[in-house]
């Protein structure tokens, strides 16, 4: 059974949301951590509401309601949403709060809106929609089965259509925590030269990526999503290999017949040396390009790099900004993206042309 | 996409027992298990009460045989779920196809607290090994690996309704011959963050909570995990006992009204009942129990009876709310509740609704407050509506 991208909207460090221009410029960011452009929301979101909101969770509406009119959809039959950390940064002020001020005098606004639930549940409360409601918090998979969980009802004809999204939120105090777990680069380093440097660590990244999935076509879609499968925790890359061959021989293709990988190499010495091993087998000659030096790293990306094999199938060929190796056809019909998550959770996508 | 989905094992930890049978057994003796704070270390301990799992975090441990302490919420997961593979018994689990589907609402967030009171005076002070496993889904993940499951894993949030979603869930991806047998439910240990949290809401009773009350005053936070091990028709004929029943119906619907209120009418809830309902193909007269969401909170409470008014009126169901002996343990109530709903089924018995004396005058039914044996118990509904209005029902029925 096909299913069918209607329309993306996308909150992300590059200029995505509103359709600028497919990555017309690349925006450079410097240090470690990249910060999402952020649009004005009040066409989004009513003012009133902006003031209380925090930034994952308007992030978060605003991509979602891009989404949705882009797709001319007003209420969706489901909304699924995947985010590994929630809202961050309502939680942190309400547990700081409860710390310094001994758990007394506590106000419960953090409170309310630190719960995962929270953005899904916003984008139901603001489009009164009564239908399926799910959200999934599982780390690098937490996107992945949101997509499945939305795939499943599409199938199941349980809907129509389905509003689904990955989104993560970066804050002061989780990325002085995430920094301590050595997981940042420490030198200085740019998010353009991110691959350049074999040194560990990667640069922290976040956004807010959605998606309008449809059982039916209509004559705007931008990609057919054909397939989703994710493993944990491989025992070595030849368990990882034997992953990614038994998903391409399902789909019935060979590797040569993949117009693009889009990776998620992340300029960690360590973890990057997974993709390169795949490069060398199962991977051998396929043209690639990578999307975390766009994004940076955060457990949801695989959102991003959706969002971008989207668009890229939309236009068929690849934006000039981008840095691609090995040839690359002068159709794209058929992206495939890997992504693994610290090694630990890795998810193959596979997307094609309408 | 309709092939049967059997409940095969069950596991649970909660404030009323360390496993299944002393749960049952406090059931059935109307042991409710709030009381002062003895694990867990809050300001509140003298005028909150809570239903806190009666071993400490050492204990779980031990009786884990873990090297270590870890989250308290990770180490409940693994009593429950672990208790609910081996009442199972599979013979060659390893030949199917296995997942684990969790659900949480704060994570590890019980040693959060601990790592955030030196870390925030001073970001390069607490250890790091007391926020490592923060994150919900590695909580998942301790219970997953400590299991041996590998083939799907995954986690849910949906506030109070996360873990009725993961069951839900599960049985969805038995149902597409993704998964043969799915280890489904929740998890949630007593933190001091959402027991402050609930406390700013003004929805906590300061005496053991009395659902379906008139004078009821609010809910008591309890602890625990429940689970279930769903398997699909091809490995139920391979099982060296019969199932306990099928899980028939379920459905999730969103309230759509308020962050953190219920709708008056309680349309989330009858969204949720009904599909449930629809889903199963039975009509509400074929439901001889329900367990309710009933947490104890004026606004539930009134939405929920509201919507069971609407749907099941004017004959209603057997009902009750177990949150009167183990409290609103949150992402663990759907598993928890699950398993209780099962236990009613193979027991043939309903559960009394603990201290429910005035009954609430704008509802035309009154929950048990007796325990019922002996009776006959085919089809049960269990209802977990949450914060964010995400409303889910499970329906399980006798083979």
């Amino acid at each position: 059974m096909k299913l069918y991208i209607r329309a993306t909207g996308n909150i992300s460090p590059q200029k995505t949301f509103g359709h600028p221009g497919l990555l017309a410029e690349i925006v450079e960011h410097s240090g470690n951590r990249l910060y999402c452009v952020e649009p004005d929301y009040k066409a989004f979101i009513d003012v009133k509401q902006i003031r209380r909101m925090s930034r994952i969770i308007k992030m978060g509406v605003a991509a979602a309601m891009e989404c949705l009119q882009e797709a001319g959809v007003e209420v969706p039959d489901a909304i699924v949403t995947g985010t590994a950390y929630g809202c961050l940064e309502d939680t942190g002020i309400f547990l700081s709060k409860m710390v310094e001020q001994q758990e007394e005098l506590l106000a419960p606004t953090a409170f309310i809106q630190s719960t995962h639930n929270t953005v899904g549940a916003q984008i139901a409360l603001m489009l009164h929609c009564n239908g399926y409601n799910n959200v999934f918090v599982h780390r690098g998979f937490s996107f992945e089965s949101a997509l499945l969980d939305a795939m499943l009802l599409l199938k199941e004809g349980e809907a129509a259509n389905v509003l689904v999204g990955g989104l993560d939120e970066t804050t002061d105090t989780s990325h002085a925590i995430l920094s301590r777990f050595g997981l940042y680069k420490k030198e200085p380093v740019s998010n353009l030269n991110l691959l350049a440097q074999s040194t560990k660590g990667t640069i922290a990244g976040e956004g807010a990526a959605f998606f309008l999935l449809a059982s039916q076509p209509t004559a705007n879609d931008f990609a057919v999503l054909e397939a989703l499968t994710t493993f944990y925790k491989p025992a070595n890359i030849q368990e990882t290999e034997q992953h990614i061959a038994s998903f391409l021989s399902g789909q019935s293709i060979v590797s040569s017949e993949i117009d693009l990988l889009i990776t998620g190499r992340n300029g960690d010495m360590e973890e990057d040396k997974v993709y390169s091993k795949l490069e060398q087998s199962v991977f051998d000659k396929v043209p690639t390009v990578n999307y975390k030096p766009l994004c940076g790293e955060y457990p949801t990306s695989s959102a991003f790099a959706l969002w971008l094999a989207s668009n890229i199938i939309q236009s068929g060929s690849l934006p000039p900004s981008l840095e691609h190796t090995g040839n690359v056809p002068g159709k794209i019909k058929r992206i495939l993206i890997y992504n693994h998550f610290q090694n630990t959770h890795h998810s193959l996508l596979l997307i094609s042309a309408c | 996409m309709n092939a049967p989905v059997f409940i095969a094992g069950m596991g649970a930890i909660s404030a009323i027992g360390n496993n299944l049978s002393e749960c049952l057994n406090a059931l059935e003796n109307q042991q409710a298990g709030m009381g002062e704070m003895a694990y867990l270390h809050s300001v509140h301990s003298k005028t909150l009460p809570v239903a806190e799992v009666k071993l400490s975090n050492d204990a779980l441990s031990e009786q884990l045989g873990l090297s270590k302490i870890i989250s308290r919420t990770a180490m409940l997961s693994m009593v429950a779920a672990k208790e609910a593979l081996e009442n199972a018994a599979i013979a060659a689990l390893s030949n199917f196809r296995t997942g684990f589907i969790s659900a949480n609402t704060v994570g590890g967030m019980d040693r959060t607290e601990q790592f955030f009171n030196a870390f925030l005076p001073d970001h390069k002070k607490g250890k790091l090994r007391d926020v490592v496993h923060h994150e919900c889904g590695y909580i998942s993940e301790l219970a997953a690996d400590y299991l041996g499951i590998r083939d799907y894993v995954t986690t849910i949030s949906t506030a109070c309704s996360s873990s009725a979603n993961s069951v839900f869930y599960g049985a969805r991806l038995i149902r597409n011959n993704i998964l043969d047998v799915v280890v489904a439910g929740g998890t949630d240990a007593l933190t001091k963050f959402t027991l402050n949290g609930f406390n700013t809401l003004m929805i906590l009773d300061q005496d053991p909570c009395k659902p379906f009350d008139e004078n009821r005053k609010g809910l008591n936070l309890g602890e625990g995990a429940g689970y279930v091990v769903m398997v699909s028709e091809k490995v139920a004929a391979v099982l060296k006992k019969a199932p306990f029943c099928k899980l028939s119906g379920y459905c999730n619907a969103n309230d759509a009204y308020h962050q953190t209120a219920s709708s008056p009418d309680g349309t989330g809830s009858y969204l949720a009942m009904k599909g449930a309902l629809d889903r199963a193909g039975l009509l509400p007269e074929a439901i001889d129990y329900i367990n309710l969401h009933g947490t104890g909170t004026q606004n539930n409470d009134i939405a929920e009876g509201t919507a069971i008014k609407r749907l099941f009126g004017p004959v209603y169901p057997k009902m009750s709310s177990t949150k009167s002996f183990t409290g609103h343990t949150l992402g663990a109530s759907g598993g928890l509740e699950a398993v209780f709903s099962v236990l009613a089924l193979r027991e043939n018995i309903i559960y009394p609704n603990l201290r429910l004396q005035t009954p609430m005058k704008e509802l035309p039914f009154v929950p048990e407050t007796l325990l019922l044996k002996d009776v006959s118990v085919k089809n049960v509904l269990s209802n977990s509506f949450g914060f964010g209005g995400n409303c889910s029902s499970l329906i399980f029925s006798k083979i």
